[in-house]
């Protein structure tokens, strides 16, 4: 059986996108067969952080209405032969997606990856309810911003009532928290929540922390994964994400800008 | 957070506002999402119930579920009328 996992936040522009495909590279590049799935039916982008946009040929609406067959519309990934990408549809809007078809989607893929990832919709409205109805493990991603923390709170309240396993009565789904854009000075300065402050109020598993960083531009602009920059400080702390997931014990980095000589002296990340 | 940072922060630093602001925030809106879906219609059919006996309008009544660490207090507020009129 596979493990879903459902990358979500509520608000939008938190880095669902980014971390969704930083982290299924990095689940696919640790050896596990991994598939992506883009839930934002309307607004698609997974393709493009991926570097796969020219590719898309169906999606997953097409697979629900039968138009296409899930290996159609799946892609594989052209830096690592363990990921596939499954894009969502942009000319349709996200009711197209049915609990029905989404669920039937999922089952199949389970016979064949390890681990799925759900891309969420911002919002709470029906594309990001089916990214989270079926998920075992959430990432919640949340910059330190308080309306990035209202929505993460909002979500959680969701994830615990309106979820398969909530419905069933079965073991909740697990939360982690990300937390991006991270800007440790500032932090310092007393400009911006710091992780204490934000596990005040969330008190989740702590999957890591994401540095600002201007390596995430880069990365979508080219197309690869953040995490695939593996010299970039977001790539690292994104390996720790994955490595910690997996089970794996590493201390917690860029949490308060330490920055190492190297880095001083020759800038970088 | 140490004490050292809490010397260290002005009181007034934007983030402790922040922070502040959402605790508040965060602690009202947990309560009322938490809100069990029946409780508007228990409400309707209760009123349905007492006002076969006293005259009471809907809007003197408020239900309120409450929820500690280990109970459930299920508060309901009825504003009775002058009983030598009914």
């Amino acid at each position: 059986m596979a493990r879903i996992i459902v990358v979500t936040s509520g608000k939008g522009g938190v880095g669902k996108t980014t971390t969704s495909a930083a982290i299924s590279m990095g689940l696919a590049k640790k050896g596990h067969k991994t598939v992506v799935i883009d839930f934002d039916v309307g607004l698609r982008n997974l393709d493009l952080i991926m570097g796969c946009e020219r590719r898309v040929v169906y999606d997953i609406i097409n697979v629900i209405n039968g138009e296409a067959s899930l290996n159609q519309a799946l892609i594989k990934d052209k830096n690592c032969n363990l990921l596939s990408i499954l894009p969502a549809s942009q000319t349709r809007n996200k009711d197209a997606l049915t609990q029905e078809g989404v669920g039937k989607i999922l089952e199949e893929l389970s016979k064949e990856f390890k681990y799925i990832v759900c891309d969420s919709p911002a919002g709470i409205e029906q594309g990001a309810h089916l990214a989270m109805y079926f998920a075992d493990d959430a990432f919640i991603v949340t910059n330190p911003e308080v309306s990035s923390v209202r929505d993460s709170d909002r979500i959680l309240g969701l994830l615990s009532s309106k979820s398969q396993r909530a419905e069933k009565n079965e073991e909740p789904i697990k939360e982690y928290l990300i937390l991006t854009r991270y800007a440790p000075e500032r932090v310092k300065s007393g400009e911006m929540l710091s992780l204490d402050d934000v596990q005040d109020i969330l008190s989740l598993d702590l999957l890591g922390v994401i540095p600002e960083s201007k390596s995430v531009l880069t990365a979508s602009n080219s197309g690869n994964p953040v995490i695939l920059d593996e010299k970039s400080d977001a790539g690292q702390a994104y390996s720790d994400i994955v490595a910690r997931y997996l089970g794996e014990t590493r201390p917690h980095r860029f949490i308060d800008g330490k920055k190492g000589l190297f880095r001083k002296l020759f800038g970088g990340g | 957070m140490s004490l050292l940072d809490y010397f260290r922060t002005s009181k007034t630093s934007s983030a402790s506002l922040a922070k502040e602001r959402l605790q508040i925030l965060v602690a009202y809106e947990r309560s009322s999402n938490n809100q069990p879906p029946y409780l508007p219609q228990l409400q309707q059919e209760l009123l349905i119930v007492i006002q076969k006996y006293v005259n009471v309008n809907s809007d003197a009544m408020t239900i309120k579920l409450e929820q500690s660490d280990n109970q459930e207090t299920l508060e309901l507020n009825i504003v009775l009328p002058d009983f030598r009129r009914v």
